[in-house]
C-alpha cells in the first residue's frame, strides 16, 4: 500500500499534512482512490467554513459512486484546490498531490492523535 | 462462493479489479474504467461476458412456442442466423427478461438471457412449453463461454486475432450471426453488442475461451470490465434488466414499445394485460444541464406537478456530462427541463430521447 511515512491517516480515508506554517493539508489516500475507481466530480467546501472533526467537508465522485470526504479534525478553510474542479483525475493520478482543502486546525495537537500510516495501513488492509 | 466463468484467471493475472456481480466474480476495470470506455468508442475493446446464459431451443413446434411466448414476434427471422431483441413478459405485462433470440435454421434456435435471471428464466420457458405442451427441447448451454468484441476497429481486429473468422462474418450484417466451423474451437460469431459501437459477439466452447481472449488483446483489442459497459450501454440508452426494468414494469414504459407487436392478430404472454392498461410512464433521457454532481439511479425527478426518478444514471465519458435514463409521467416531452435530486441539490436536466451516443458520436447536442 502507497502509505507516506510523514502522513496522519483517518479511517474514513483521509490523509493529512502538517505544513510548516501549522496548517494542515488534506487529500484522500490512494486506497481511496483506487477503491473509488475514476473520479469524474469534486465538490470542495467554502473558504472560510469551519468544520468540527468529522463533519462532512467535500464530496468525491468517480463514475461508481459519490463519497463524503471528512474533516481530519476541527478548524477553519483556509484553502481549496481549486484545479480539482475541471481535473478531479488528478486524485487518480497523484492522490497524495492532489490536495481537496487546507484547515487552520482548532486545536494544533489535534493532529497528532491520528492514525500513522502503520496504523491506517490495518484498518485499509482489513476492509 | 460467487461463480467463476472460464475467464476468472485470465481476469486476475490481468490485475482486474473483481467485484462481485449478480452471484459472478467478474472484472469491474483493469485500471482504468473510463480508458476502457475510450478504447471501445474509439478502438476496440473486449469484455467477458460469460455469466449471460445461452439457451438452445429445438424442435418441431420451436418458432410457435417462441411466437406465442414472446413479446417481439419470431415470425420477423425470415434468414438462418437472424437475431431478434424482445422481452419476455409476465401474464401482467411486467417484464421477466430481455433476451435475443437468434434463428439458426430449421427447428434450431438460440436464446441469450442475463445472468441474473437465467435460472428464473429456463424454470419459466420449460413450465411454458409444457403448459402449451410444444414438442420442442431447451437446452442451457453452460460449456460456452461468450466474448463481446466492440469498437469502430472491432471486426477488423478479430479478423487479425481469429483469420477463420474473416470470410464466413465479412458480408455479416448487423444483427445476424454465423457459425464459424472449426475442430477444436468452433465459434458462433454475432454481429450484436450491447455498447452503441460496431462489433461481435461470439460464442465457444468453454475451454478455448482463454486463447481466444489471448488472440484479441495480441491483435491490441483493449481488456474492458462491466464498469465501462454499463457507461457504454446508458450512453446507447440500453436497458439494463432489474435496474432500468423489471417485473413491476411493461416493456411501454420501458422505452421498448418498438419490440412489443400488439398490432398482429399474435396472442402472447402478457398481451392482453398491455392492451388493458395504456402506459402513463415512460422511460426517457435525462442530461444534466447544471454542475453540481453525478445523475444515479433512484433520484427523484421533480416536475412541477409531479415526480418520477431516475433508474440509471453516470458521468458520460464520452459526453462529458452527466446523464441517465428516468422513469417519468407520460406528459413528459423531449426538451423540457427537470429537476433532479442529487444529493442535498436540485440540479437542472434536459429530456433527450436515447440513445445518447450511437457510433462514437454524441447524439444530445
Amino acid at each position: 500500500m502507497n502509505l507516506p511515512a510523514d502522513l496522519r491517516y483517518t479511517e474514513s480515508h483521509e490523509w493529512v499534512r502538517r505544513e510548516a506554517d501549522g496548517t494542515l493539508t488534506v487529500g484522500i489516500t490512494d486506497h481511496a482512490q483506487a477503491a473509488l475507481g475514476d473520479l469524474v466530480y469534486v465538490e470542495l467546501p467554502a473558504v472560510g467554513k469551519t468544520l468540527a472533526a468529522r463533519d462532512a467537508a467535500a464530496v468525491v465522485e468517480s463514475v461508481k459512486a459519490a463519497s463524503d470526504v471528512y474533516a481530519p479534525v476541527g478548524g477553519e478553510v483556509v484553502a481549496v484546490n481549486e484545479a480539482l474542479r475541471g481535473t478531479p483525475e488528478q486524485v487518480n493520478a497523484d492522490a497524495y498531490g492532489a490536495w481537496l482543502f487546507k484547515l487552520k486546525p482548532a486545536d494544533a495537537g489535534a493532529v497528532d492523535r491520528l492514525l500513522d500510516a502503520a496504523a491506517y495501513e490495518k484498518v485499509a488492509g482489513a476492509e | 462462493m460467487p461463480k467463476h466463468t472460464p475467464l476468472n484467471a485470465v481476469h486476475r493475472a490481468a490485475g482486474a479489479r473483481m467485484v462481485d456481480f449478480g452471484g459472478w466474480d467478474m472484472p469491474l476495470h483493469y485500471g482504468s474504467q473510463l480508458d476502457e470506455h475510450h478504447a471501445v468508442r474509439r478502438d476496440a475493446g473486449q469484455f467477458d461476458v460469460s455469466h449471460m446464459r445461452v439457451l438452445d431451443l429445438e424442435g418441431a413446434d420451436a418458432r410457435d412456442f417462441l411466437r406465442a411466448t414472446l413479446a417481439n414476434d419470431v415470425v420477423k427471422l425470415k434468414t438462418p442466423g437472424k437475431a431478434l431483441y424482445s422481452c419476455l413478459l409476465a401474464e401482467n405485462g411486467g417484464v421477466l427478461d430481455d433476451l435475443i433470440v437468434y434463428w439458426r435454421g430449421g427447428d434450431a434456435f438460440r436464446i441469450v438471457v442475463n445472468a441474473g435471471t437465467a435460472d428464473k428464466d429456463l424454470a419459466w420457458l420449460r413450465a411454458e412449453l409444457a403448459r402449451q405442451s410444444r414438442a420442442a427441447a431447451l437446452t442451457p448451454r453452460d460449456d460456452l463461454a461468450m466474448i463481446a468484441v466492440q469498437g469502430p476497429n472491432a471486426r477488423a481486429k478479430t479478423w487479425q486475432a481469429l483469420p477463420e473468422t474473416a470470410q464466413p462474418t465479412a458480408a455479416l450484417k448487423p444483427f445476424n450471426g454465423v457459425d464459424v466451423a472449426a475442430r477444436r474451437c468452433p465459434l458462433f460469431v454475432a454481429r450484436t453488442g450491447y455498447t452503441g459501437e460496431d462489433g461481435f459477439e461470439i460464442m465457444l466452447p468453454a475451454d478455448c475461451a482463454a486463447d481466444v481472449w489471448q488472440a484479441l488483446v495480441a491483435a491490441g483489442v483493449r481488456a474492458c470490465g462491466l464498469g465501462a459497459r454499463d457507461t457504454l450501454r446508458l450512453e446507447a440508452g440500453m436497458n439494463l434488466y432489474g435496474q432500468d426494468m423489471d417485473e413491476t414494469v411493461t416493456p411501454l414504459e420501458s422505452g421498448l414499445a418498438w419490440t412489443v407487436d400488439l398490432s398482429s392478430e399474435r396472442d402472447f404472454v402478457g398481451r392482453d394485460a398491455l392492451l388493458a392498461t395504456p402506459p402513463t410512464r415512460q422511460l426517457v433521457g435525462l442530461v444534466l444541464t447544471e454542475a453540481g454532481g453525478v445523475l444515479r439511479a433512484h433520484q427523484r425527478v421533480d416536475l412541477g406537478h409531479a415526480h418520477g426518478e431516475t433508474t440509471s444514471g453516470t458521468f458520460s465519458p464520452t459526453l462529458g456530462r452527466s446523464i441517465a435514463l428516468a422513469r417519468v409521467p407520460a406528459s413528459v416531452r423531449p426538451d423540457d427541463t427537470v429537476r433532479v435530486a442529487v444529493r442535498d441539490r436540485a440540479l437542472a436536466a434536459r429530456v433527450v430521447k436515447p440513445p445518447f451516443v450511437r457510433n462514437g458520436q454524441s447524439l444530445v447536442g
